[in-house]
């Protein structure tokens, strides 16, 4: 299965629910897109979550790191939720740990972004 | 390690092994979701669990992607050599492109500083930590090849 995205708004906070997988071709496509399209509506305040996402690659974590730059070079702030194992892993394994910030709960992660 | 330099104790593909799977793939994304399932197959064969299937499905999608990507350039006339054998050394993978090489040391730490934020480089990176052994080799005329062991399942774990 390939990525699906759906976006929900919370107060100011655009939240992506992700699933399936983001990997090289039609699931980080979709993923980069999406990312576009909120920084031209002007989301500043973009929180991923990422429960449903099954898989991803290098590419993948490509997308995610691409996202982060764009969204924070409007003066926004993106950051990760629900983070399975294996993309907790990925994170260590690329230090990304040190770059995104993460949460396990969604009230908590929309209260970070006042 | 550099290009064409080889494992000392790296097992090889031999008459031990099984050979689960010999293919001439095609230069585009469907030959690395079929590489994939192929080497996810044999993993299971091996009786590697569930997490560590995976590992190797990503290793594995990460080295037919620097193949068909990186090395082919999707180019349609170029063919991806794609290997998995199983035996008493665990699980072997080889990749043969017929790109004009790379040398791995070439590609920028994705560790390292301002490199974190790049939006490529880290397939190497994600092999090396998935896969217990990978080694680089030159394929005459022209192409790559990787190997990757992954070492067998413990008895019981």
């Amino acid at each position: 299965m390939s990525a699906k995205l759906t976006t929900r708004q919370v107060g100011d906070v655009t939240v992506i629910d992700a699933s399936g997988r983001i990997t090289l071709g039609e699931g980080s496509t979709t993923f980069r897109e999406k990312i576009k399209e909120l920084a031209a509506a002007g989301s500043k305040k973009v929180l991923i979550n990422m429960g449903e996402i099954s898989y991803i690659d290098s590419s993948g974590i490509g997308e995610l790191v691409s996202g982060y730059t764009t969204i924070t070079n409007t003066g926004g702030a993106l950051k990760l939720l629900n983070l399975g194992k294996r993309v907790q892993d990925l994170l260590q394994i690329t230090k990304l740990y040190t770059v995104f910030e993460t949460f396990e709960d969604e009230a908590t992660a929309i209260r970070s972004f006042s | 390690m550099t290009l064409g330099e080889r494992g000392g104790d790296m097992p090889e593909i031999d008459s031990g092994d099984s050979l689960q799977a010999d293919l001439v793939l095609d230069s585009n994304l469907a030959s690395v979701d079929r590489g994939e399932v192929v080497a996810m197959e044999a993993a299971r064969k091996l009786g590697y669990d569930s997490d560590t299937q995976q590992d190797i499905g990503i290793a594995v999608r990460e080295s037919l992607v620097n193949a068909v990507a990186h090395g082919n350039r999707y180019n349609s006339r170029k063919k991806v050599r794609f290997r998995v054998s199983i035996g008493p050394g665990g699980l072997i993978v080889e990749v043969e492109d017929q790109g004009r090489g790379f040398e791995p040391e070439a590609v920028p730490d994705p560790l390292n500083g301002e490199n974190m934020m790049l939006h490529s480089g880290r397939g190497i990176l994600m092999i090396r930590a998935y896969m217990d052994e990978i080694e680089y080799g030159k394929v005459e005329p022209e192409g790559t090849r990787i190997r990757m062991v992954k070492y067998p399942p413990k008895p019981g774990g």
